[in-house]
């Protein structure tokens, strides 16, 4: 039963990580960014060339992951993704869900359409146990490493964002952009260093996740589904609505497919749906205090 | 009109006739040949296509004085478009044999337009069961997944499997696979506690090995797509499922040779049951499996490849018997019954269900020089697909 929570926080904490970039241009620039998925496999897809093709040992490949994935999201925001921002939201939708779509076709066609495997390092394949009968805590390794690396950067976030200059900045930018910029904030920078840091932790998600969740060029539209399940329950206004948001759809779908199988897939979405009749604006938002 | 262009248009005129004149004289034979080559199934269209056109290279392009030409479409696993595809291809391109099928919906919704419009459909993946009773122009060169899941459940009560987990994918082949696996493991005295279905875009399998791993069977056995296999193996070795004495069996596609190499150590000792290996021991096969890494780059054919291979072997049988004259119900007829040494073993196609009966090996992953392999060391002959005995 506990290695049923534990493998439930360790999915959890990889949605989060994932979902973690959507929440913050969704929900502090109000940006639907669908093509989130795409920095994503973008992350993913990186580790595994990496691996594959120039045997880059997989803990360099991580911060490669978030790099790439951040610099490619920096450019696209500079260009494209910009002249949107006062655009109406289903603008956004098209534009990001093409975006999205062009992605897969490119990956598809440079790197071809098979699951990607990677192997891991030896140390993170391993198990340990504790305990024995039903409170067996059984904990495979690489899922561990994967619930320290998102406590690790959650803490950092929240301390980045409630703390820092730079996290009050944003937060003034994001609430009136006119004010913001008449006190003397960069706020194009402020913006353009915000995206480019969600696409670059939607980059890293992807490469942890390309382990446990398989990666293929239909990845941003698998998972697609799951960033939005977590931002909408989350609320977006912010970090810890998403966290607490994905811990508890990752326990749930872990919990759901083992006790009830045959139910099993749809549990998170029936999750959702009550949430989200009980507090349409989600678990944690400005709109459900005011 | 001046002088040049008048001797322009009759050069023009002359070639067309020309050109006229020879299709009249032997009209080339067309297989339309449906393939996912784009999207999630697209190393099966490349297997296929690959070893197709293999076959051709190897003998001939002409065969009983018809020239064969193959058009390949890409129908990126969407049933509507496969449709779509062969119609296209029976109408506009007037094509003698509709060939391929990568997955079982798309056959399904061919299968109609085959029996209106009398063009035999060679189906070289697609593997449920129900697929040659769709239409009585359908035959079959890859397998059937009852036939090598019945396979299995034979051999695992002999070697001291009693109890046994099934995980499928949760679609037609996988359906097919629990049911026929359960029902003969059953009939041999095999307990099966627990039948568990992941759903086809199954993001973590770790609840459902964790419950198994709980149930402690003596065996899992899966069937998912071979790009999920690699998954449930690795994450199967990580839970040290093997360490607990739980053994890991499954049907061939989870350690599809296309895929074996990547998947690490993880897969080393899983027993498995399939048709075909690259691995198999037979001049033949060493030669196929040369020619045909030789011809695409290194790549190891794997199942589908051989589907592809003796589908178009069929084709050509078919071309022959009826002297490359025949047509629509008189292909279809020469193909009932065609036997021949495959590279995978001897075959013979069944002329009452037009579904193909073969030999079913038993495989452990091996590594030898560095590589992943499927070495059979075991063999249950001529198993005709056990979906068409009730």
């Amino acid at each position: 039963m506990l290695t049923i929570l534990f493998d439930g926080i360790a999915y959890g904490m990889l949605l989060f990580i994932l979902a973690l970039g959507l929440a913050v241009t969704m929900g502090l620039m109000n940006f639907i960014n669908l093509a989130h998925g795409a920095f994503a496999m973008a992350g993913g897809y990186v580790t595994v060339l990496l691996m594959q093709r120039a045997d880059v040992p997989f803990l360099v490949c991580l911060p490669i992951a978030f790099v790439v994935p951040a610099l490619l999201g920096a450019v696209l925001e500079r260009t494209l993704y910009r002249p949107l921002y006062h655009k109406p939201h289903l603008d956004q939708v098209l534009f990001s869900i093409g975006l999205t779509f062009m992605a897969v076709a490119a990956v598809d066609f440079f790197v071809g359409s098979t699951q990607q495997l990677i192997q891991l390092p030896q140390w993170l394949r391993g198990r340990t146990e504790i305990g024995s009968g039903a409170w067996t805590l059984g904990m495979g390794h690489y899922r561990l490493f994967i619930i320290a690396v998102c406590a690790a950067l959650t803490i950092a976030l929240q301390y980045v964002l409630s703390r820092t200059r730079f996290g009050s900045r944003l937060r003034a930018a994001v609430d009136d952009q006119r004010v913001a910029a008449g006190m003397g904030i960069n706020v194009n920078v402020v913006f353009l260093t915000t995206f480019a840091f969600g696409s670059g932790l939607a980059g890293l998600g992807g490469a942890l996740g390309a382990e446990v969740l398989g990666l293929d060029p239909t990845f941003p539209l698998k998972f697609m589904i799951y960033f939005l399940i977590v931002v909408a329950v989350g609320g977006t206004s912010s970090i810890t609505g998403p966290l607490l948001a994905a811990l508890l759809l990752g326990i749930a779908d872990v919990a759901g497919k083992y006790y009830i199988p045959k139910l099993g897939a749809f549990i998170v979405y029936t999750l959702m749906i009550a949430i989200l009749i009980w507090r349409p604006q989600g678990l944690f938002s400005r709109g459900a205090k005011a | 009109m001046n002088k040049r262009n008048l001797l322009r248009a009759t050069a023009c005129a002359a070639l067309l006739a020309s050109g006229g004149l020879a299709f009249a004289q032997g009209a080339p034979f067309k297989v339309g040949l449906i393939l996912p080559m784009t999207g999630q199934q697209a190393t099966t269209g490349r297997q296929v296509e690959a070893a197709a056109r293999l076959w051709i290279a190897q003998n001939g392009d002409t065969v009983a004085g018809r020239k064969v030409e193959l058009i390949v479409k890409d129908d990126t696993s969407l049933p509507d478009m496969t449709r779509r595809l062969a119609q296209e291809l029976i109408v506009n391109d007037k094509v003698d044999v509709l060939a391929g099928m990568g997955i079982t919906p798309s056959a399904l919704a061919v299968a109609p337009l085959a029996t209106q419009s009398k063009t035999p459909l060679v189906v070289m993946a697609a593997a449920t069961s129900s697929i040659t009773q769709a239409s009585p122009f359908i035959v079959r060169s890859s397998f059937t997944l009852p036939q090598v899941s019945v396979a299995l459940a034979d051999w695992a009560p002999k070697n001291g499997i009693k109890n046994v987990v099934t995980l499928v994918s949760d679609y037609g082949p996988g359906i097919d696979a629990e049911k026929f696996f359960k029902e003969r493991f059953q009939f041999n005295g095999g307990k099966v506690p627990e039948s568990l279905r992941v759903p086809l875009r199954n993001p973590d399998f770790a609840p459902f090995l964790q419950k198994v791993r709980d149930l402690k069977p003596d065996a899992l056995f899966v069937f998912v797509p071979s790009g999920a296999g690699a998954a449930v193996m690795k994450q199967f070795a990580e839970r040290g499922m093997d360490k607990a004495g739980i053994r890991l069996i499954a049907t061939g596609d989870v350690t599809d040779d296309d895929q074996l190499n990547d998947m690490g150590d993880a897969a080393v000792g899983v027993v498995t049951s399939h048709h075909y290996s690259a691995a198999h021991p037979s001049a033949a096969n060493k030669k196929f499996v040369e020619a045909f890494q030789k011809a695409n780059n290194g790549l190891r054919p794997n199942f589908m490849a051989m589907g592809g291979y003796d589908g178009m072997r069929l084709i050509y049988d078919a071309i022959k018997k009826t002297g490359g004259k025949g047509k629509g119900e008189a292909l279809v007829n020469a193909m009932k019954g065609d036997m021949f040494e495959s590279p995978r073993g001897p075959v013979l196609i069944d002329a009452q269900t037009r579904d193909i009966t073969q030999n079913v090996y038993l495989r452990k992953v091996e590594k030898k020089d560095g590589q992943l392999w499927n070495v059979e060391f075991d063999v249950i002959k001529d198993v005709k697909d056990p979906g068409k005995t009730k």
